[in-house]
């Protein structure tokens, strides 16, 4: 690893309020493999704005999470190939830049927090360790300087008798304390944005609404972006501003997060909503959205959820949905969001 | 109960196979208390302490019912199913399968209780041996219990059984690799299934599964329920989906049952700190006024099963904690001042009713 040195852009903190901070525009991912291609990433757009929290909703296969290695430029390629579209980071195509100038974006200005934070971690160095590379690699800050950084990091994220864990080993934390040093070294060097990647999946609920909470505080403060990958609709529901759902490498439905919730626009969405246990459904049986999330590499012509959908006709076979547009903010990838938006979330 | 410690009789086995009514306990769990040994050295090992993985649960389930087991990971739920299943060696405390104590029958008498509990495990994708095929993996209880189905009927049984659960009977001799999470926890299901078990135990059956997939399992398992008369032990962390299946639930924290009572008890009024923080906790599916709610947010860990505190042992997280709690072990038990829902067993000594808004 090499030094990079520390000076900052002109003019690269948010200038103007109203100018989002990142925008993904069009952005097309597919991985050639030996059994074909799969079209991870089929046109994917979003925004995110400093101080706001985009949630991106999706099963496994979705792509949410390719679209956030793409981001951080982690996507392994090959077998990854980017196909089409930009990825803005204030205004400037992060695809476009060189290797060098990724790399001083990557953690300084846009770090990430990752699920699993055992395999995340290295466990053969101690955590104030890998804290404190850091500094020392990004802010060329002395051994001992980046060492007091660590510790004053790791009381930030509430760490208990941080002095005195700084040399332990990743395997001598519980999950919750090992998930916030990763949310410690996602913070380290005062990003702008934060991408969560089911940050609190393998977590338990108690702990989990910690982890949650902190990381929500931590973003007021800094008046960071954030983009939380989740597939768990309450999380969602308690932290996120706005709301992307993906499906089979698509946003399928896009809106303010009270919005999505009473009135989904589109069928996916609905369903999901109402296969949720609740209680006054008991002793009914949930509703369930019937088959199966797509093969990547065999995605249904026209819109991919028809074989799934309750509203399916002749033209969601043909014809791939645009994304509507339905108030500014909210658009639907369904020809009939209309008649969605209509019928009630079913009892 | 029965009197010959081995050597099983003609006569154990009946009395196994009686029938139960509805509603009348099938299993009764007393007293479990499972200790792992925690050993120093390689060559003379001595043992130095023990994780008290389960210490002293009770609890019954009734025949046809759902009893939903929650808790945190490491709270013991899953040794529970374990020593259940007699898949481990009981430290203390009794499992009375139909009043008969499991650790005192063997042989066939054993045999035939292990038939009628069976178990669906979490992860569909190292459940199931990759290397057989369904008709493989389905059949293969009838290997060790051929009394069953006879040989030449084993076919048609697997492919009953196939349909039973919502796949294609004719896939039966496709590998568990050509099938996606959600049908390969069917197979586990069917699996489980064979031998027409009474009591199905399951272990996180749908945790591993997508969301929109695991409306779906759940549905099929609350099917199966109504027509084959089975007794869930339902195992999860997922609180919303325990509440939706289950007729009881019980709540375990440490190894310990802090909390038993009917879905609404638990639900609406649960008494004991650590459920309400529990379900204060849960992130409600629901945006509009996520600003007011009340969260209880608890501070540190789960300690070490190894070394619990002394007394309750929630206390080191509770914001109720007292010296009495320090001091005495609260029973799992109805506390005086406590009526309607509220009134149910919580091992607390300062359980009172606390509303949690809007929980799963």
């Amino acid at each position: 690893m090499t030094t990079i040195d520390t000076k900052n852009k002109p003019g690269s903190p948010g200038s103007a309020a109203a100018a989002p901070l990142l925008e993904v525009d069009n952005l097309h991912v597919e991985f050639r493999t030996r059994d074909g291609v799969a079209k991870a990433i089929n046109g994917v757009s979003y925004d995110v704005s400093a101080g706001e929290t985009l949630a991106v909703l999706g099963e496994s296969g979705s792509g949410k999470s390719v679209t956030a290695q793409t981001i951080m430029g982690i996507l392994d390629m090959p077998p990854g190939h980017i196909t089409g579209g930009e990825i803005r980071f204030h205004g400037k195509d992060m695809l476009k830049m060189s290797k060098e100038e990724r790399r001083k974006i990557r953690g300084q200005k846009i770090s990430m927090i990752f699920q699993d934070a055992l395999s995340a971690l290295n466990p053969v160095y101690s955590v104030g360790f890998q804290l404190a590379e850091m500094f020392t690699v990004h802010r060329g800050m002395s051994r001992k300087d980046a060492k007091l950084k660590s510790i004053e990091l790791m009381d930030q994220v509430r760490i208990p008798a941080a002095k005195d864990r700084v040399n332990d080993y990743p395997h001598q934390f519980s999950g919750g304390m090992r998930q916030r040093i990763m949310i410690a070294m996602a913070l380290a060097l005062d990003p702008e944005l934060i991408i969560a990647d089911e940050p609190t999946t393998a977590l338990d609920v108690t702990v989990q609404a910690q982890v949650m909470d902190l990381l929500a505080e931590l973003q007021r403060e800094r008046n960071m972006g954030l983009i939380l990958i989740t597939h768990d609709l309450g999380v969602v529901a308690d932290v996120a501003d706005k709301i992307a759902v993906m499906y089979a490498g698509r946003i399928v439905e896009q809106a303010p997060v009270r919005e999505l919730y009473r009135q989904p626009t589109h069928p996916y969405t609905k369903g999901l909503l109402e296969s949720i246990p609740r209680l006054d459904h008991k002793g009914r049986e949930l509703y369930a959205i019937k088959g199966l999330p797509p093969n990547l590499m065999r995605i249904p012509s026209g819109c991919a959820f028809n074989p799934r959908c309750p509203y399916a006709q002749d033209v969601c076979r043909s014809d791939v949905p645009p994304l509507h547009e339905i108030s500014p903010g909210r658009g639907s990838a369904c020809h009939f969001w209309e008649t969605v938006m209509e019928g009630e979330v079913r009892d | 109960m029965t009197e010959s410690p081995t050597g099983a009789t003609a006569a154990d086995v009946r009395k196994v196979v009686k029938p139960v009514a509805q509603g009348e306990p099938i299993l009764q769990v007393r007293g479990l208390v499972k200790h792992f040994p925690i050993t120093q050295g390689i060559l003379f090992q001595k043992k130095i302490g023990a994780v008290k993985a389960v210490d002293g649960v009770t609890f019954d389930l009734m025949k046809g019912e759902t009893l939903g087991l929650v808790g945190e990971s490491g709270c013991g739920k899953s040794t529970v199913a374990r020593l259940l299943m007699n898949l481990e060696s009981i430290t203390a405390g009794s499992v009375l399968y139909k009043g008969d104590d499991l650790a005192k029958l063997s042989g066939r008498a054993l045999k035939a209780v292990r038939r009628n509990i069976q178990m669906v495990f979490q992860d569909p994708y190292t459940s199931l041996n990759p290397r057989m095929t369904v008709a493989d993996i389905i059949g293969e209880p009838y290997d060790i219990h051929p009394e069953v189905a006879p040989k030449g009927d084993r076919k048609r049984r697997v492919q009953e059984l196939l349909e039973l659960v919502g796949l294609n009977p004719e896939h039966i001799n496709r590998y568990p690799h050509q099938f996606s999470g959600g049908q390969r926890q069917r197979i586990g299901i069917a699996r489980g299934l064979a031998l027409n078990p009474e009591i199905i135990i399951a272990d996180e059956p749908v945790s591993a599964l997508d969301v929109s997939v695991q409306a779906q399992v759940v549905n099929l398992l609350e099917k199966l329920q109504n027509e084959l008369g089975l007794s869930y032990l339902f195992i999860a962390h997922d609180l919303s989906v325990v509440r939706h299946i289950s007729d009881r639930v019980a709540v375990m924290y440490l190894g310990r049952i802090a909390e038993i009572g009917t879905d609404a008890q638990i639900y609406d009024h649960p008494t004991h700190p650590y459920t309400q923080a529990l379900l204060s906790a849960v992130p409600v599916p629901n945006p509009d006024g996520r600003e007011h709610r009340e969260r209880i947010i608890l501070t540190g860990d789960v300690p070490s099963p190894a070394n619990p505190p002394s007394g309750c042992r929630f206390r080191t997280r509770c914001w109720k904690a007292q010296d009495i709690c320090a001091e005495q072990e609260p029973l799992l038990e109805i506390r005086k001042g406590l009526s309607g829902l509220g009134a149910h067993d919580s091992a607390c000594h300062f359980a009172e009713e606390k509303d949690i808004v809007g929980a799963a």
